[in-house]
């Protein structure tokens, strides 16, 4: 398995020799980073030449804060831990774009999983369809759109797709409250469902804290 | 002339034969499908973003609750991604369990199918028969994890518990008398692995019955045969995994193809059909149901004569026992800090897909190093099969919609998430 991966991973890096290209392998799987403006490009060229003929997964993420914590236990202070509520008092990682479009493919021919990975270089988040290469992309992109805002340049019917009719936002963005903005309920005065803001107030039930492990040190 | 336009429909989101909560709007023309419209979302609560703020530990019940037809399955995924992420191979007994109770999660996910797909196109039969043996491999969870439907009984390193040596009994009540309940206790009297084994003794025969019922009846036929169609290229287009990729001639099982746990190491065909059409899914699936008796079958062979640990002893990981816990100062920190803040799995990223019955179902998974997931995708195979709904429906009955949308399997809890 690994050594066939990397046969791909060389014959990858081969073949988009000339566009800005990045693949590694991590955890007996190819990821492969390429700028927006050539995910056309890349996407109908790995599944006419490298058998990747399925689109299993097309995801959005939001990478603002990664790698932060809500709790810094790397250095000892002599005011104590902090009470662990303050989201993002850590910060690690190095910075990333923010938005990335995340495809996973399947080779049946090969038996073979590839990952392609783009960071979507403006605001708002645009990227090209991939409908036209596999058409399984449709819903999938809807997803992203709806969750993220990302916008998908020749996409058919760009709609939202699993929030409620008229909302407004996108609930996945690292930015937007586990609790939402609004509420709803049944009014019996007005004999309708009726939407108000939250009522609650978001709170942290188990911190995020990073650890240094040894055991996982590379 | 007179002026002859479309008729827009609106169908559900509360309607039996919708599965769950699916709102379609066709167009239709006279009686034939001309647009469909999915609306979904309805049972969307939003797993994906509440995974993000909980510990790793946390969020498997979640995993229950997407497919809710075939829980154990959903753990599975996810559980597994975690252990490659933190490079942890569970031990070969709880790899086993996982396999047979995997199995018996897809004959119940199969059973629920044929039962509701049957009821769709008028065969109520299906459905009183399908939830009589699934009854049987309910009382299976509940034996295993204490809950009938939503286990979470998988966890990181293993699984939770061993098998029980004894099969809880039947009481009598004011439902049932001694006698009574004397009848239905004579499967229970020795452990789980005995009831299992004594219901993969009498399962094969029980399919058959199905079979009698269903593969030769003419009304079956007519509603089955040629609905749906779907060639080998367009499925592949269109992202099919599972049955609904099977069903139209490809060979491709995660099992055989990209083997997890001990799938390897034991003996099962895969079916594949031909016509790509409603009735060969019905016959992989059927088979499929054969398949999954012979793999626990193998299993319980297996799990008789090799007792031993189900969890990693790592308990950084897994919880100590509940003896040193309350013993030893080590294993109470390491209780504390495993049930309050987690454990902190390596920064990277995962995707671990298995085959689910329904399809390919895939965990992506994406850690920064913290204790929770920093972005967790879960990949449902009926997502992509329902976004295929216009393509499978146009041009066919409004009431062949109805048969669609079973052979599809949709269960709304993995769509919408």
């Amino acid at each position: 398995m690994a050594t066939s991966l990397q046969t791909l991973h060389s014959k990858l890096q081969e073949r988009f020799a000339n566009i800005p290209f990045t693949a590694n392998i991590a955890l007996n799987e190819l990821t492969i980073e390429i700028p927006t403006a050539h995910i056309l490009n890349v996407c109908e060229i790995v599944r006419d030449e490298f058998g990747f003929s399925q689109l299993i997964d097309l995801c959005g993420v939001d990478y603002s804060t990664y790698g932060q914590a809500d709790w810094d236990t790397q250095k000892a202070t002599n005011t104590g831990f902090s009470r662990a509520i303050s989201p993002g008092i850590f910060k690690g990682g190095e910075d990333k774009k923010r938005f990335a479009v995340v495809y996973h493919l399947l080779s049946i021919e090969h038996n073979q999983r590839l990952r392609i990975r783009a960071f979507a270089e403006t605001d708002p988040p645009r990227v090209d369809s991939v409908i036209p290469i596999w058409n399984s992309a449709n819903w999938f992109e809807r997803e992203a759109f709806d969750f993220f805002g990302i916008l998908f340049d020749g996409h058919p019917d760009l709609r939202r797709l699993l929030t409620d009719y008229g909302f407004i936002g996108h609930p996945f963005r690292k930015d937007f409250p586990l609790s939402g903005h609004v509420e709803m309920r049944y009014d019996p005065d007005k004999k309708r469902v009726i939407y108000e803001p939250v009522s609650i107030q978001p709170r942290t039930l188990s911190p995020k804290v990073i650890r240094q492990d040894n055991r996982y040190a590379t | 002339m007179p002026d002859i336009r479309n008729y827009t429909l609106n169908f559900g989101p509360q309607h039996p034969a919708a599965h769950g909560v699916l709102r379609l709007i066709l167009e239709l023309d006279g009686e034939v499908i001309e647009r469909a419209d999915p609306h979904i979302g309805l049972l969307h609560r939003g797993t994906e973003k509440l995974a993000e703020s909980k510990s790793f530990n946390q969020s498997i019940p979640y995993m229950d609750r997407l497919d809710y037809v075939s829980m154990m399955c959903n753990e599975h995924a996810y559980v597994m991604a975690i252990e490659r992420m933190l490079g942890i191979t569970p031990p070969i007994r709880a790899q086993y369990i996982r396999v047979m109770f995997d199995e018996i999660t897809r004959i119940l996910n199969h059973l629920l199918w044929l039962g509701t797909h049957g009821l769709d196109v008028g065969a109520m039969t299906m459905f009183l028969y399908s939830f009589r043996e699934r009854e049987d491999l309910v009382d299976c969870y509940e034996a295993v994890s204490g809950a009938r439907m939503h286990a979470a009984y998988y966890r990181p390193g293993g699984v939770n518990r061993d098998l029980p040596d004894r099969m809880p009994h039947y009481r009598a009540s004011q439902w049932h008398t001694e006698k009574e309940v004397k009848a239905l206790n004579t499967n229970r009297q020795g452990s789980l692995l005995d009831f299992i084994e004594d219901f993969t003794q009498r399962f094969p025969k029980f399919v058959d019955e199905y079979e009698t019922l269903l593969t030769d009846n003419r009304i079956w036929k007519q509603r089955t045969v040629g609905i749906g169609v779907v060639s080998p290229e367009r499925a592949l287009q269109l992202g099919f995994t599972g049955p609904m990729l099977r069903g139209s001639g490809i060979e491709w099982d995660l099992r055989k193809k990209q083997p997890y746990e001990v799938y390897d190491k034991l003996d099962f065909d895969i079916p594949i059909g031909i016509n790509g059409d409603s009735y060969s899914r019905y016959l992989v699936r059927m088979d499929e149901m054969r398949q999954s008796n012979h793999l626990i079958k193998q299993c319980i062979d297996w799990l008789r004569v090799n007792p031993g640990a189900v969890k990693v002893a790592d308990h950084k990981v897994t919880p100590p026992p509940r003896e040193t816990m309350k013993g030893d100062m080590e294993g109470m920190i390491h209780h504390f800090k495993l049930f309050s803040e987690g454990y902190c799995v390596p920064a990277g990223e995962v995707y671990q897909a298995v085959e689910h019955p329904k399809g390919e179902f895939g965990i992506y998974l994406i850690s920064d190093g913290a204790n929770k997931p920093y972005r967790l995708k879960i990949r449902a195979p009926g997502f992509a099969h329902l976004a295929a709904m216009e393509e499978m429906a146009k041009g066919h009955m409004l009431a062949d919609v109805v048969a669609i949308i079973g052979t599809q399997d949709i269960v709304f809890g993995e769509i919408d998430r």
